[in-house]
Parts: structure tokens; C-alpha cells; sequence
């Protein structure tokens, strides 16, 4: 990040801010299925009290085991889901409220990390990428705003002349370009990444990687970034927050995290990275089994998997703590004896 | 793979001069050109390249899944020795399932969002291995345990919508393994899942290949994942095949200009950096790839030869490449450097 972006966010409220967000489901069987197995409701904690502000100009990426519910808090924070518990603030404003109408939205764009379901078949590229200008009566004049597409694909790594095809006529990371383009038309603000170039190779993905902090130097762009290549992460990130069954574990400077991790799971999230040296060393899977969201373990979440944890781990919840930069919520960090 | 008998060693699937074509209003694309390659029971072969140069549509031709109006256009697939490439319909379908199982890029279009994961996997269970509805269902708890899904008992009947990006990534790879098939066509198989379930699935896929004979097409953009599983890898672009070779050779030593700056790119671990290595510039539209080398246009080695004459793979060391530098005929010859004939960027 700049040193402007960061004088500019002086002072302002940080751009979105997370106060302890749950977002629950409903996964029951049919009522008559569940009378007949005389089971009860079933409710799925996707998201259960989160907290976390991103400041002007910065990026936070959130890493995290598949389901953990990265993608939940990517659309709660773009407004997609309601909350169950809690409140989402973007720029000052309560997210639920009726005042973060159209105005807000059209500062905020998500890139969906599936980016199949995620364009409209039917629709040439050329008005899949300009329907956030239409959206919001953007660049009314057709002209320009065919001339704005046509720059937005070139710089994406297609062309132009791509606008007239449909999505099927393209591949995987194609697409994915497509809804990147598709994000950055109406000049946002505020943009949610899920995943944005999971589906490029490395060097389209170096491409898209070096506009968006490009993007962020000259514009001051804020991110909310989700991504399973530590590698990339450590790339884009200012700050990172550690994911765990619907909880932060840890939130630290993505440097400080990298250089010094706390939580037990983060320590054996980075020890899983894939070895491109070849040294035939053997990936650590982090152990145990993952639990079910609907019926997470007590106390601690991670306890099950855990070698520092004791009685009062699968007793206690554990809250965050300061350690240093990093908020962390364990039990052992907060006691010292993580580092025995 | 050194135990196995001459038999087995001979290659299970073999593409001979592979070439796709999609007819448009526009005139004829070529998706694929001359593509050749093979893989040999129990072998990984990964495949790499640019975004579009044809990975996904190499895997869809070998499963006979060529979106019409793609048509393979010359050349020939085989499997075990017979040719797949023009079998009816009906005996594909047959095929496909119980001897090739296809994991697709898009988890959406394998999984029917109208049916439970438990029910997709307990009909190909049924449709292609003898067991009861009981055992069938046994046994799709047990792929569910295997590709890592929590609590597989109880959420075997769930619908689709209900999982989580990477959780339908690991259904669809249960569909593709639970018929156990000779030959899997993984595309992008891990990358919606993090390194732990990564780990996971590719530790399942080795087993599959050491202990079953399972061969493997491993299309991915992960080249930590590359280097983990594969034993030879294929980089594409533009339609054809850039370069081939043993994974640590390709990887490390690239022969192939593309190759190259292809490895260049891989963002660090260790470090942050301020500008990501890249390669400037975009691949060709397949309506218009240049005469020559379709690479040329970026190829900071690109000599006369190149502008003119498209280069077929050469012996490169270890590796096979498509690139004149490697030619002994060539005016230009490959910047030599420390590490035998690997070209720098
Ligand atoms: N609409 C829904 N109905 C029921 N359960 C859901 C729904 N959406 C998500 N879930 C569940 O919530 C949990 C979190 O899902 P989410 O998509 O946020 O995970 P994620 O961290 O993005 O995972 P991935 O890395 O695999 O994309 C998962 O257990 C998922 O099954
Ligand atoms: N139905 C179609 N009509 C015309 N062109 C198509 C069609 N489907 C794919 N293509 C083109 O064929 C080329 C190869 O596509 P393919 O999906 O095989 O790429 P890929 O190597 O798998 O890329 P990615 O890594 O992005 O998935 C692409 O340039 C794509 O635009
Ligand atoms: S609180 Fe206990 S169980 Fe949880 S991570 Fe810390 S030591 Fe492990
Ligand atoms: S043939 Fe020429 S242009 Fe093509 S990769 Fe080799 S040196 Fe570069
Ligand atoms: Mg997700
Ligand atoms: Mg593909």
C-alpha cells in the first residue's frame, strides 16, 4: 500500500467494518423426513461472531479450510446475505440499513469465485461487463461505453473484439478474466475478491495480481481478499486473518504472520504448503478430522486437531488476545506455554 | 513405477497427432494442433500452459466430451491399445465411468443440483460395479470420507447447493473414483481446496496410481502441486504442445522459452515482492495465430527462423521442445548458461 492511500485514510472511518457477524443456516431435512426420523432442527454455523475493519487503500485477505466460510463473510460483506447476529458497516453506514441503498453498492463489487455460475450465459461479454455501468446509469453513451469494455478486456489479457462471444466460448481462466473485468467496470471502491485467480496459470495470474495493486497505488482500491495460495496472499496482503469453522483464530500484519505464526492452526496451515523444490518432503496434512459445522467441538473449536491442547481448551471458549501485532484466540499463546 | 512388467509399462492412453477444430460463422478455429503425448498405467502426467491454450479441450477430447460443434478434425486417441476417438456414442458413455473417470474444471456441471450427493454417487456406483443399494450407499460414505468431507454420514444428503466451493470440488472427485477407473482426466481437480485437503487428494491420487496402476492426466496451474504429483509434464500453448518432459527437468530446467517464463512467474513463498514477474503481453486469439512460432510475438529470444517456420518438438536434453533455439540447423542457438541447455528469461 501507498503512503497516500494511507494519509488519505486518516482520520475516515475504515471502509468496512465486520462487528461480531454470524450468519446461520437452516440445513434441516423436510419436516416429514425429520418426524419420521425423530430428528430435531439442524442449524449450520457458517459464520459465527466475526470481527475485523479493513482500512482505506489496504488489503485483508482471510485464509482458511475449505468450508470454514470464507465465501459467507465475502457476500455478508458485500450485503448479499443478511446477518443473523451482528452488523457490517461500510463506509460508516450499517450495511442492513435502509440508507446503503444504490449509492453504497455502486462503490462495492465482488468477484465470485465460482466463475462459471457467476455469468450469464445468454449474454455477449460485452454486456456481462458493462452491467454494473448500466446498473447504476453509468456511461449512458453506448459508444463509450463499448470503448471502456474494450479497454477493461485488454486489460485483463483478452480483447476487444472478445465482447461479441458468449461465455461458453471461452475457458475457465477466460472466464474468470471476464468477471474480473466485469468487477472493475464500474470503478468501485471496494472489492471482494473470492478467489479471483485460482483459475489462471501463473503468468495471467501474475498479470491480474500486479493490476490490482496497481489499481490500489494510483486509485486507492480497499480489498477484501480470499485465496488458498498462501503464496499469493503473501503477494497482495496488508493484513491476514486466519479462518477457523465459522471463527477468527488469528489476525495479524500478512508479514508478521508469515514470519512468526501464532495459533496452532495457522503454524500447521503453513507447514500443509505444497514443496515446489522437490525435496520429496512429505506435506503434513494438518491431522485429525475436520469437524462438521453443525455440531462443532466445545471449548476451543480446533481442540480435536490440536497438540498443545488440555482440559481447559475443550472446556473454554477462547477469546482474542493481544500478542505483540497479532490478535489471537488460544488458550495456549494467552498462557505462554505455545512456546515450550 | 520401476516393478512393473513390460505389459503394463506399454503406454494405456496414447494421442497421436491430436487436431480439434470449431467450426464459426467466422471461419474454422483451430483448438488443438498436432498434439501428441502419452501416459503409462500408474503414471502422473501433468499438464500446464497459458489460460486457453487448450488444456480442458485436450481432457474433453480424450473423454469423447467435445462441446459441439468442436470436432476432432485428424489424429487419433487410444486407450490400451484400441482407438476411443470414433466409438459410437453408447460405448463412450460406457467407457467413460467405468474405464476414464473425468473430473471437469466446473463442479456445477457434474452435479445435479436437483439430486443429493449421495444419491449422484450411489447411481454410478450402481450403474458401473455389482452391490446392493445398501452396499452402494456404504460405499459412497466411504468417497465422501476419502476426499475429506466432514461428517460424511450425515451430510450424504445434502444438495449440492448446500456445500461449500471446494466441499462440491470433492464430490465431483468422488464421482470421477468411485467407479475405479484405469484412466482419471483430472482438470483443476485441487484448486478450489486449501493445501490441507489438497494434501489430502493427492496423497489419494498417488495411492491410486502405486497400488492400482491408475493412470493419471493431472491438468492444473498449481505447480506446487505439479511438482508434488507428476512424473512427466506437458506445457501448452496456443493449441499446441510447447514443451514434455520429466517434471523436474520442465520445472526447474525449462527448455522452452514459454516453459520459462512460465516458472518465472510463480509467485514466491518466502518473500513479498513489489512487481510479480510476468509475461508482457497475451496469447495469440485463435483466429489469429502467426505463422511462425506461435510464441514469437513475446519471445524475447525470437530470431528470423522463428517469424517464419512453426517448429515441431525437438530433442532438448532431457525434455522435448518446440522451439528452433534447439534445432542444430538453426542460425541461433540456445543461451547457454550453468545449467545445461535451460533457456533464462
Ligand atoms: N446456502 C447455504 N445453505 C446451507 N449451508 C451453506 C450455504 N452456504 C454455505 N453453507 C455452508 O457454510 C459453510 C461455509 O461455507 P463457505 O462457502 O463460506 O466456505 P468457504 O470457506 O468459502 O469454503 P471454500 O474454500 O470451499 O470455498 C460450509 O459448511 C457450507 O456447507
Ligand atoms: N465452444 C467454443 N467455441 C469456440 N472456442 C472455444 C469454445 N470452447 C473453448 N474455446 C476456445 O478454445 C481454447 C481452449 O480452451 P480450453 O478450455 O481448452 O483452455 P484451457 O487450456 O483449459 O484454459 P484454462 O486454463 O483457462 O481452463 C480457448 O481459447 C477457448 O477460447
Ligand atoms: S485454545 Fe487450546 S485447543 Fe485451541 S488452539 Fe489453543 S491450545 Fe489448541
Ligand atoms: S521458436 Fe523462436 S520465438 Fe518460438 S520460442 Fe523458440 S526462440 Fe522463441
Ligand atoms: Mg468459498
Ligand atoms: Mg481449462
Amino acid at each position: 500500500m501507498s503512503d497516500t492511500a494511507r494519509s488519505q485514510g486518516a482520520g475516515q472511518p475504515p471502509m468496512l467494518e465486520v462487528r461480531d457477524v454470524a450468519r446461520y443456516f437452516d440445513v434441516s431435512r423436510p419436516l416429514l423426513q425429520r418426524l419420521l426420523a425423530r430428528e430435531g432442527k439442524r442449524t449450520l454455523r457458517a459464520v459465527d461472531g466475526i470481527s475485523f475493519a479493513i482500512p482505506r487503500g489496504t488489503t485483508l485477505s482471510l485464509v482458511g479450510e475449505s468450508g470454514c466460510g470464507k465465501s459467507t463473510v465475502a457476500r455478508l460483506a458485500v450485503g448479499l446475505y443478511g446477518t443473523t447476529r451482528g452488523e457490517v458497516v461500510f463506509d460508516g453506514n450499517d450495511l442492513s440499513s435502509a440508507r446503503a441503498d444504490a449509492a453504497q453498492r455502486r462503490r462495492m463489487q465482488m468477484i465470485f469465485q465460482d466463475p462459471y455460475a457467476s455469468l450469464n450465459p445468454r449474454w455477449r461479454v460485452l454486456d456481462i461487463v458493462a452491467e454494473p455501468l448500466r446498473a447504476f446509469g453509468l456511461l449512458p453513451d453506448r459508444a463509450a461505453r463499448e470503448k471502456r469494455v474494450g479497454e477493461l478486456l485488454t486489460q485483463v489479457g483478452l480483447s476487444p473484439a472478445d465482447g461479441q462471444k458468449f461465455p461458453h466460448e471461452f475457458s475457465g481462466g477466460q472466464r474468470q478474466r471476464i468477471s474480473i473485468a466485469r468487477a472493475l467496470s464500474s470503478n468501485p471502491e471496494f472489492l471482494v475478491c473470492d478467489e479471483p485467480t485460482s483459475a489462471l496459470d501463473v503468468s495471467v495470474q501474475a498479470q491480474i495480481l500486479n493490476l490490482m495493486k496497481d489499481l490500489q497505488r494510483r486509485m486507492g482500491l480497499t480489498y477484501l481478499f480470499i485465496s488458498h495460495n498462501l503464496a499469493v496472499v503473501r503477494q497482495v496482503s496488508d493484513r491476514i486473518g486466519v479462518m477457523y469453522l465459522g471463527r477468527l483464530v488469528e489476525l495479524a500484519p500478512s508479514e508478521t504472520l508469515f514470519e512468526a505464526p501464532r495459533h496452532p492452526y495457522t503454524r500447521a496451515l503453513m507447514e500443509a504448503i505444497p514443496d515446489l523444490d522437490m525435496t520429496g518432503r512429505e506435506r503434513i496434512p494438518v491431522g485429525g478430522e475436520v469437524p462438521s459445522p453443525i455440531s462443532p467441538p466445545s471449548g476451543c473449536a480446533f481442540n480435536p486437531r490440536c497438540p498443545l491442547a488440555n482440559d481447559r481448551c475443550r472446556r473454554e471458549r477462547p477469546g482474542m488476545t493481544r500478542a505483540g501485532a497479532t490478535l489471537v484466540a488460544c488458550h495456549a499463546v494467552e498462557e505462554g506455554r505455545d512456546r515450550q | 513405477m520401476n516393478n512393473l512388467s513390460a505389459k503394463a509399462a506399454a503406454p494405456l492412453l496414447e494421442v497421436r497427432n491430436l487436431r480439434v477444430e470449431f467450426p464459426t460463422r467466422r471461419g474454422t478455429l483451430t483448438a488443438l494442433d498436432d498434439v501428441s503425448f502419452s501416459i503409462r498405467a500408474g503414471e502422473v502426467l501433468g499438464v500446464v500452459g497459458e489460460s486457453g491454450a487448450g488444456k480442458s479441450m485436450t481432457g474433453a477430447a480424450i473423454i469423447g466430451l467435445l462441446e459441439p460443434p468442436g470436432r476432432i478434425a485428424r489424429g487419433e486417441i487410444l486407450l490400451d491399445g484400441q482407438r476411443i476417438d470414433n466409438l459410437p456414442r453408447e460405448k463412450m458413455r460406457r467407457i467413460r465411468g467405468k474405464q476414464i473417470g473425468a473430473i471437469f474444471q466446473d463442479p456445477l456441471t457434474t452435479l445435479n443440483p436437483l439430486y443429493t450427493v449421495g444419491r449422484q454417487l450411489q447411481e454410478t456406483i450402481l450403474t458401473h460395479l455389482p452391490m446392493t443399494p445398501a452396499q452402494a450407499r456404504a460405499r459412497a460414505i466411504h468417497w465422501l470420507e476419502e476426499v475429506g468431507i466432514p461428517g460424511a454420514a450425515q451430510r450424504i444428503d445434502s444438495y449440492p447447493h448446500e456445500f461449500s466451493g471446494g466441499m462440491r470440488q470433492r464430490v465431483v472427485i468422488a464421482l470421477a473414483l468411485c467407479a475405479e477407473p484405469r484412466l482419471v482426466v483430472a482438470d483443476e481437480p485441487t484448486t478450489a481446496l486449501d493445501v490441507s485437503i489438497q494434501a489430502q487428494i493427492i496423497a489419494l491420487l498417488k495411492r491410486l496410481t502405486r497400488e492400482h496402476g491408475t493412470a493419471v492426466m493431472l491438468v492444473t496451474h498449481d505447480m506446487g502441486v505439479i511438482a508434488e504429483t507428476a512424473d512427466r509434464v506437458a506445457v501448452m500453448y496456443a493449441g499446441r504442445l510447447a514443451e514434455i518432459g520429466p517434471v523436474r527437468e520442465v520445472v526447474k530446467a525449462p527448455r522452452h522459452p514459454y516453459s520459462a517464463g512460465l516458472m518465472a512467474s510463480i509467485p514466491p513463498l518466502d518473500r513479498k515482492v513489489e512487481h510479480l514477474a510476468q509475461i508482457d503481453g497475451a496469447m495469440p486469439r485463435l483466429s489469429a495465430i502467426p505463422r511462425g512460432c506461435a510464441y514469437y510475438p513475446r519471445c524475447p529470444h525470437v530470431f528470423e527462423r522463428c517469424r517464419v517456420e512453426r517448429p515441431d518438438l525437438i530433442d532438448a536434453g532431457t525434455t522435448r521442445a518446440a522451439c528452433w533455439l534447439h534445432d542444430p540447423a538453426s542460425e541461433k542457438q540456445v543461451p547457454f548458461s550453468g545449467t545445461g541447455s535451460t533457456v533464462h528469461v
